[in-house]
Order: structure tokens, then sequence, then C-alpha cells
């Protein structure tokens, strides 16, 4: 299995290798393979699902690819939506827009851009259709579980197949994350602890098959987590908090006023600092994966005989990172929830709560 | 840099299947295996402590069950020894019975012996007595002819006693 990974990985390299030819050629010039470029063009999100390139023996490229609707607002044009297949890959505009940069951008009658007309692009890209079909199959997996229970099945007798799987991390959501951070409160929050951490995992799994796109390490992913994580916290204040954050306590009066900046700093920081964990994770495992099957075409640059020397090597560390990053999935999707409910609890949490953690340790 | 700039259209995707994941998990999943965990587990620590109570009641009414038992033991013990006893008792008194009741037999026989010895003897003295009378009656009616004949005719007549 490992093996057709690797095989996979390189396969998937090469295409970003033929793509960018292509690119070489529109300029009628010789240009070096950009590891840089391709790499950031393989966790970018895009308009269409790429999966390779063939250059046939007239010259003509075959790109094999899924296109994705496309959907458009524009205050100037309106809605429009059509499939992304009608941009030729990049190459044509169509109804006025044209693909740059991997980038929606408007273009005029003559073809160029055009900067007066805003667009706000809401496509289905690759991201969102991903995450789409991760949610379904968690979705299927975890309301199939939930009736197997309904049928007695796990409750009366031994839980069976997927229960086994699935349910041990859902006692561990609830025992090692809900538990001990919110304490006897924790059922409140249980549900919503347990949606991050299977919404993570799923998709970071989903993320990591061959050919799939980059879901959890992609800005926007996070920020919308940790945006729910903020308004979750802000909703469920007590005034101990606020006390906390304009009134320190314990502490002399001059440092209650230099406290008050930092801990109003700390509520915006604690989500943010969620967001910028969960994305640099999963973000940096595909970069070096990707940089180890680019280090192959690096050396090929050098030397064919270097680039299929170096290739078993490249490989290899390649699935080493893999299965790291597989490991990765499981620590962020168990970090998120862990700090998200640490947050809540100390949100939520009353003075007694807090002496109660103290005495523990 | 693109990579750090959230785009909004898919953050926009992102929210609302957030949101509706949760929704629907919440309702449709969460609720029913958080509850089913917890009743199982409930069932789970019901059924230890259950198990526990009757493996106590056990251990009580075993203890009890070798109390009982030692107490039989040592009842029947006691049951024993008090037969043993009133068996010797029995025993005893029979054999002091039966000495008593013999001494007392051999006693009357000795009395009855001695009472009729007397008798006999009481008797026999009569019976002699009368014999000596009647052969001296005979001896004086006889002619006492001669030493010889006297001598003949003592002896013939004691001859003739039959004493038995």
């Amino acid at each position: 299995m490992v093996a057709a990974l690797s095989l996979f990985l390189v396969f998937t390299a090469q295409s970003v290798f033929a793509q960018h030819e292509e690119h070489a050629e529109g300029a009628a010039t010789e240009e070096k393979f950009n590891p840089g470029e391709a790499i950031l063009h393989h966790i970018a999100d895009a308009h269409e699902w790429h999966f390779f390139s063939l250059k046939k023996s007239d010259g003509s490229e075959f790109h094999a690819t899924i296109p994705l609707p496309v959907i458009l607002y524009s205050p100037q044009r309106g809605l429009s939506t059509f499939m992304s297949s009608r941009f030729h890959h990049g190459q044509e505009a169509y109804n006025g827009y044209k693909v740059e940069h991997g980038k929606i951008v408007a273009v005029d009658a003559a073809g160029a851009p055009d900067e007066s007309v805003k667009v706000y692009d809401f496509s289905m890209t690759k991201n969102v259709v991903q995450l789409f079909i991760a949610l379904i199959v968690l979705v299927w997996l975890l309301t199939s579980m939930a009736k197997k229970y309904k049928t007695g099945q796990g409750v009366t007798s031994a839980p069976k197949g997927l229960q086994n799987a699935i349910e041990p991390v859902i006692t561990f959501v609830r025992d090692d994350v809900a538990k001990p951070n919110l304490g006897p409160k924790y059922q409140k929050f249980l549900p919503y602890l347990l949606t991050i951490f299977f919404f993570i995992l799923i998709n970071a799994i989903f993320g990591m098959l061959p050919g799939a796109a980059n879901v959890t390490g992609n800005i926007a992913f996070t920020a919308v987590l940790g945006v729910i994580a903020f308004i979750v916290i802000i909703f469920n204040t007590n005034g101990h908090y606020w006390q906390h954050i304009f009134w320190f306590p314990g502490v002399p009066l001059p440092v209650k006023i230099l406290m008050i900046p930092v801990e109003l700093m700390g509520v915006f920081t604690k989500p943010f600092a969620l967001i910028v964990r969960l994305f640099a994770n999963m973000t940096a495992g595909h970069i070096v994966i990707l940089s180890f099957i680019s280090l192959i075409f690096i050396f090929t640059e050098m030397s064919q005989v270097a680039g299929v020397a170096f290739t078993p090597v490249s490989i290899a560390f390649a699935v080493f990172i893999y299965l790291i990053e597989i490991l990765v999935a499981f620590i962020q999707a168990y970090i998120f929830a862990n700090l998200t409910a640490i947050f809540i609890g100390e949100a939520i949490g009353d003075h007694h709560y807090e002496e109660d953690i103290v005495a523990h340790h | 840099m693109d990579l750090l700039t959230p785009n909004l259209g898919y953050f926009v995707w992102i929210f609302v299947a957030f949101v509706i994941v949760f929704l629907v998990l919440k309702k449709f999943a969460w609720k029913p295996i958080i509850k089913m965990l917890n009743e199982r587990e409930q069932n789970i620590a019901g059924a230890i402590a259950s198990a526990e109570k009757v493996k106590a009641e056990m251990a009580q009414l075993q203890s009890e069950n070798e109390a009982l038992l030692a107490k039989a033991r040592e009842e029947r013990a006691q049951l024993l020894k008090e037969a043993r006893e009133t068996k010797d008792k029995i025993v005893n008194e029979a054999k002091e019975q039966a000495k008593t009741e013999a001494s007392r037999i051999i006693a009357d026989a000795q009395q009855a012996i001695n009472a009729q010895k007397m008798a006999a003897l009481t008797d026999v003295k009569n019976e002699v007595g009368k014999m000596v009378i009647e052969v001296s009656e005979k001896v004086l009616k006889q002619q006492l002819a001669g030493q010889d004949k006297q001598e003949e005719y003592i002896n013939s007549l004691v001859n003739s006693i039959k004493l038995n």
C-alpha cells in the first residue's frame, strides 16, 4: 500500500512538473523547475480538480481534471454560475471572467483585467467539494453508528465493528478533553467539542489521500473553527471571567491597569493561536512531503543519474513524513479540541473550580 | 501572500458546512450515542455493583454456613460425648445392679442352703434318733443271747438302714 502511495505521489508531482513545462512553453524560454511555486500550487485551492497532464504527440496537452462549478457574485454584474471547464484550464476567459494565478478576476471585452469590477468568489472549489464529501462521509458514519446504538447493539451487547473504532475516540474526547477542562458543565459543550474533533480529523485524513485537496491546511478552514470557538467562548463567559480581564485579582493597582490591555488582547489571541497552529501544522506537513518529492526533480535537472539515485531516498522520507502526518491529524484534532475546551473552561469556570484544579496538581 | 489570506467564498462555505454538520450530528449522532454510552456505562457500573453485593452476600452466607457447620460439629461432639457418658453410666449401673443382684441371689442361696442344711441335719438327727430308738427298741426286744448274736443283729440292722 505504501509503495502504491509513493507511486501516486511521484505521479502527482510529475503532473506539477508537466504543468510547469506548459507555462515554460508559453514563455518560449527554457525555465527551470521551481519547487516553491510547484508546492504552493499543490497546497493551494483550485477551481478544478486537477490530477495530471499528458503531452500528446501533436504537442497539445491533455489535462485529467474534474471541472467544478464556479459561482461568482459581482455587485455590478450580478450572479453568474458555470462550470470551471469553460476557462479551459485557465487559458481562456468566459462570461467576462478569467482565472489569474488561481484567482478569478473580471476582465473587459478585450480580455484585460478590469480592476473596477469587484468579484466575490463563492465557487465550489476543490477544497469545498472535498470538504462536502468528507462531511457527508462523516455524517453517514456517525448517524449509522447512532442507529446501531438505538437497536441496542453496543448498549445491551458488546459494541461491534465501527463502534469499536469510533467509540474510544468519543469516550476519549469526553473523558480526557471535556471532563477535566469543563468540570461538571461538560455535557453542554460535549457535542461541540466532538464535532470539532471529528471535523478536523476527517478533513485532515481526507486531505492526505493522494490527489486530494489540502482542506485543513487552508487558513480559511482554521479561521472558521477559530471564529466559532471565539463565538462560543464569548457567549459563555461569566462575570468572573470579565473580572479577571478588567480587574486582575491579587496584584497591585498599577499592575491591574497594565493587565487590562494584556488580558483584552488575550481574548483574541487565544482563538487566533488556534487558527495559526492548525493551519501551520497541516500546511507544513504537506510542504515537507512535497519538498521531498521535489528533490527528485531538482536532482534530475542536475543529472539524470542523480535523480534516479535519489528517488528511493526521497520517497522513503516522504513516506515517513506521510505517516507522521497521519499521527499529526489525530494530534491536531486533539489539541484543537483540548485548547478550545480549556478556553471555554476559563470562560465558564468559577473561582472554586479553579481552586480545585490548583489543588489537584 | 495568497496562502495567508482567507478566501471569502471558501470561508462562507466552511462556516455553513460546520454549522449544518454540527446541528445534524448533535441531533442525530452525539445525542443518541452519548446517551447510549452513558446508559451502558451505568448498566456496567450497576452490574459490577450488584456483583460485588452478591459476592459480599455469598461471602457472608459462606461464613454463616461455616459457623453453622462448626456449631453442628460441636453439637455432634457434645452429643457423642453425652451418649458415651450415658452409655458408660448405664453400663456401670447395670453392672452395679447385676453385682448386687448376684450377691443378693448368692446370699439368698446360701441362706436357703444353710436352712436346708439345717433342716436336713435336723431330719438326720431326728432320723438317727428315731433309728437309734428303733434299734434300741429292737435290741431291747430281742433276747440278747450272746455277744455274737448281738453284734450280728446290730450289723444287720445297721445294714438295713438306708440313709439316703
